[in-house]
């Protein structure tokens, strides 16, 4: 449980206290909450989870389930950059495949995880709308349209 | 400022008119997200940085997409007096030369798509001529852009202002009609009149089902209930779709103008509009769009001054594909997770917060000002007997000019596919389409020894010996059920005989299995068997009866599940059965995947005859898994240089990540 116990004293819930005053009175907008602070924090730190149901008094259980159930959320820190390789049907016909292989080579990294560094968190995307230029890759917002294995590096070496 | 009537909006629209047709050359960039991928906001920079320096008197403004995504970034070019000159593939480059040729008063016609001669506003129905005799010497012989072929059979009423108008600014829209619509229907029409008009325009729902909106807006308008709620869904699951980001986000004011009018209609009194966050881009563009709509008085209490109060929210969707679904869709926007529930309890009487509840799709919205503004008589004269209207199409996969488009009803597939897209790429074989999102069908087969020929007048590709086949169905509801598809969204995916269509099946399979909601049993377990099954298929260890398994499991699910993504999910598996049986058969009996895309059944090579020994693969190889060689005796090797050495590929160590094969620009590495 060491691990646990630094992660606590690591986190700020200064941020948490203030996002959660907002929607106090709204416990229809928990997921919105939700949002809020994975856009804060980059995930949904258990600590912060904790004091949502503490002062919701939401029952943990609902939180998880929510947190487990849409995609947006993670309960695992991410890395400094989010690659979201896009899996759509036509990017998949487009190469996608290859394409995260590439990028899972490239970063020693699975899909899913975080580079050893914290540099990047590899997930897929079922679909950014850029179909017509696909394959797609979408780094912190920013999309990499009709991408090669062979243009991967520069895109990747743009991102420290 | 608050709009109380008729001379505001028209001080506004005038305004907007001054906006979209200023006195000094204006330069708009495509960036929405199509364009900001192919790197518009690069183009963007560029044009303001170059204009500062040659202190060129002009705007440079942003917009939205007029569908051609593929030759994005494209920027068009106003000149008061002339013809607008639309580019395409620009670059930085590009961008900075064209500046430069416009501050000497002379653009260049390199990477003109074409000239737009004239503009009409579908809503105010004004037409503007911009260029006098066919506009400026120079560029005479770029077409007129709605002759082209990609644009001349398209009908645009729901993307009537993309790519027109700058989507942030509300007096862009007002100048083409925005809003007029509503201002009339709040002073001279009655709700009931409203529904019974929309009714009588027979429009159906655009985001898949296609239920009749009138009959909709009926049931939820005589509903009982403490509030009626008005959403609009803007998940747009479907991937391979992205008709509804690009109306967001070329066009947000024209979906609100929609749900207004159908709240006053309806009663409403609260709208939610349920946006997936996977489109930042259109999120900031509705938020911008709510802002000015209160800012003028559009929302809020007594809009336009009237008794009619209604308000809109913006909920981020979660990324759930199932929260598309109307009653997940209103369960997540009471902050739960997002499950289907039965469907006897219907939504328009009991929905968000056990409401009377109207859910539309983002297109379905769009519509709505122009069946109202220009009656429901002009709307059914366009489309078929039960499918009223345009439908907006993604025009993507392996086809020529991909985009987005918007058609009438009634049109073929072929055209589509042919006149519009331009047939299939150089030197490709048309194998399939797929219509209906994930979980819709994949159709139009039978092009097995199929040709594809240069039609020299137009140079356009087009698929030749087409059999009597599916590819002259007329894109309407009913007809694409019947042939076992169904029109869904509006994703139309293009496959050649790149595509493996075992590969596509699981592909659609695994992605439904993983969105399932997990509430029914066949739903959750019958897909996951089901891709098992697929996955042992590609990996070259299908066996005999496989293939009536997946069969039967498929009925099963279709049957058995409680809402539409179990309920249509084993159609993807059951209509490539039904037309590829052969490349099923091929996998299991033969372990040959003949489109050579199942990794477990294809090897890399090199055509020793077509090496010129460049050594682009080579250096593309992560795992060395290339070598070079001398000839040996006997192999005939024409095209290797002067000098070099042939290169080849050592099964032991290739890892199949296909980088050779896409780095050999001499087709010299094949798949075996
Ligand atoms: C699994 C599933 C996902 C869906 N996803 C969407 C979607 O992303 N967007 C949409 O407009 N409709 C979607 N629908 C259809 C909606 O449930 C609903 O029929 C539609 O939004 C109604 O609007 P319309 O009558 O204007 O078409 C989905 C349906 C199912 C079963
Ligand atoms: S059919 Fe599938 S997605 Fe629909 S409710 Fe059942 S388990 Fe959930
Ligand atoms: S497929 Fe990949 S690993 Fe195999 S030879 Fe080609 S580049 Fe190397
Ligand atoms: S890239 Fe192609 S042509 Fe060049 S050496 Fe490799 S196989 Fe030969």
């Amino acid at each position: 449980m060491a691990t646990e116990a630094a992660l606590k004293t690591d986190i700020d819930l200064a941020p948490a206290e203030a996002l959660i005053a907002a929607y106090m009175d709204n416990r229809e907008a928990t997921i919105a909450l939700l949002q809020d602070v994975q856009k804060h924090y980059g995930y949904l730190p258990r600590p912060v989870l904790e004091l949502i149901s503490e002062r919701l008094n939401l029952p943990h259980t609902q939180l998880f389930a929510l947190a487990t159930f849409y995609r947006a959320f993670s309960l695992k820190p991410r890395g400094r950059h989010l690659i979201n390789v896009c899996t759509g049907t036509t990017c998949h016909v487009r190469g996608a495949p290859m394409l995260l292989e590439a990028i899972e080579r490239e970063c020693k990294c699975k899909a899913g995880g975080t580079t050893a560094d914290g540099r990047f968190t590899i997930e897929t995307v079922n679909c950014v709308g850029a179909c017509a230029l696909a394959p797609v890759i979408v780094i912190d917002e920013e999309a990499h349209g009709r991408l090669t294995q062979a243009k991967l590096k520069k895109v990747l070496d743009q991102y420290k | 400022m608050k709009l109380k009537g008729l001379a505001d909006l028209d001080e506004v629209k005038r305004e907007g008119l001054r906006l979209l047709y200023p006195d000094r050359v204006k330069i708009i960039v495509g960036t929405a997200t199509c364009g900001m991928a192919a790197g518009a906001g690069k183009v963007v920079e560029t044009f303001r940085r170059v204009i500062d320096e040659l202190k060129l008197e002009a705007i440079v403004e942003e917009t939205g997409c007029i569908g051609m995504c593929q030759k994005e970034p494209i920027v068009t070019v106003y000149r008061p007096g002339q013809t607008k000159l639309v580019y395409h593939s620009m670059t930085p480059k590009k961008a900075e030369e064209l500046a430069r040729q416009l501050a000497e008063g002379n653009p260049g016609t390199q990477n003109a798509l074409g000239q737009i001669f004239r503009e009409k506003a579908l809503l105010s129905g004004e037409e503007r001529v911009l260029g006098k005799n066919g506009g400026s010497a120079p560029l005479s012989e770029a077409p007129d852009l709605d002759e082209i072929p990609f644009y001349r059979k398209q009908l645009k009423i729901a993307l009537r202002n993309c790519g027109y108008i700058d989507p942030n600014d509300i007096r862009h829209s007002i100048a083409r009609g925005g809003y007029y619509t509503l201002y009339k229907v709040l002073t001279e029409w009655k709700p009931d009149a409203v529904v019974e008009e929309i009714t009588k325009s027979g429009l159906r729902g655009r985001g898949g089902g296609g239920f009749p909106t009138g009959r909709k807006w009926r049931s939820c308008r005589d509903a009982k209930g403490q509030h009626h709620y008005i959403i609009c869904n803007a998940d747009e699951g479907d991937p391979g779709a992205f008709m509804d980001r690009s109306l967001l986000e070329g066009d947000p004011h024209s979906m609100l103008e929609g749900m207004i009018i159908g709240a006053f209609g309806i009663g409403g009194d609260e709208g939610y509009i349920y946006v997936r966050n996977e489109y930042p881009q259109a999120i900031r563009k509705l938020t911008r769009a709510l802002e000015q709509c209160h800012e003028y008085g559009l929302l809020g209490d007594n809009i336009f001054g009237t008794e009619f109060s209604f308000d809109i929210t913006i909920n981020r969707g979660g990324g759930a594909f199932v929260c598309g679904e109307s009653t997940a869709l209103m369960a997540s926007l009471e902050g739960q997770v997002g499950e289907p529930r039965a469907k006897y309890i219907h939504t328009v009487e009991h929905g968000l917060r056990d409401q009377p509840s109207c859910l539309n799709n983002v297109e379905t919205w769009a519509n709505v000002p122009a069946v109202m503004g220009k009656g429901a008589d002009w709307f059914t004269s366009i489309g078929t007997g039960g499918s009223k209207g345009t439908k907006v199409f993604s025009l993507v996969g392996t086809i020529r000019t991909t985009g987005l488009i918007e058609v009438p009803m009634g049109i073929s597939i072929r055209e589509v596919l042919e006149d519009i897209g331009g047939g299939v790429r150089e030197g490709h074989r048309f194998k399939a389409v797929q219509t209906g999102g994930p979980s819709g069908g994949t159709i139009l087969v039978d092009e097995r020894g199929a040709t594809v020929r240069t039609e020299p007048a137009t140079g356009a590709y087009t698929v030749g010996i087409m059999p009597e086949s599916l590819l002259d169905l007329p894109i309407d509801f009913d007809s694409l059920t019947e042939a076992g598809s169904m029109m869904g969204s509006g994703g139309l995916i293009v496959m050649d005989e790149t595509s493996c269509m075992v590969d596509v099946a699981r592909y659609f399979l695994r992605f439904l299995a993983e969105e399932s909601c997990g509430k029914c049993l066949p739903c959750r377990e019958g897909l996951r068997q089901m891709v098992n099954i697929l996955d042992r298929i590609c990996e070259g260890k299908g066996e005999h009866g496989d293939i009536e398994l997946l069969e039967e499991l498929g009925n099963v699910v279709m049957d058995t599940s409680l809402c539409a993504l179990g309920g249509t999910a084993a159609n993807p598996p059951l209509s490539t059965i039904r037309y590829f049986r052969d490349e099923y058969e091929a996998h299991i009996y033969d372990k040959n995947c003949p489109a050579g895309v199942c990794k477990a059944l294809i090897a890399y090579g090199v055509n020793a005859e077509a090496c010129t020994g460049c050594g682009l693969c080579l250096k593309a190889c992560p795992t060395d898994a290339v070598f070079t060689r001398k000839p040996k005796a006997g192999e005939s090797t024409p095209k290797l240089r002067e000098g070099r050495d042939l290169h080849d590929i050592s099964q032991d160590k290739c890892i199949k990540c296909g980088a050779c094969f896409e780095a050999c620009t001499f087709d010299a590495v094949v798949k075996e």
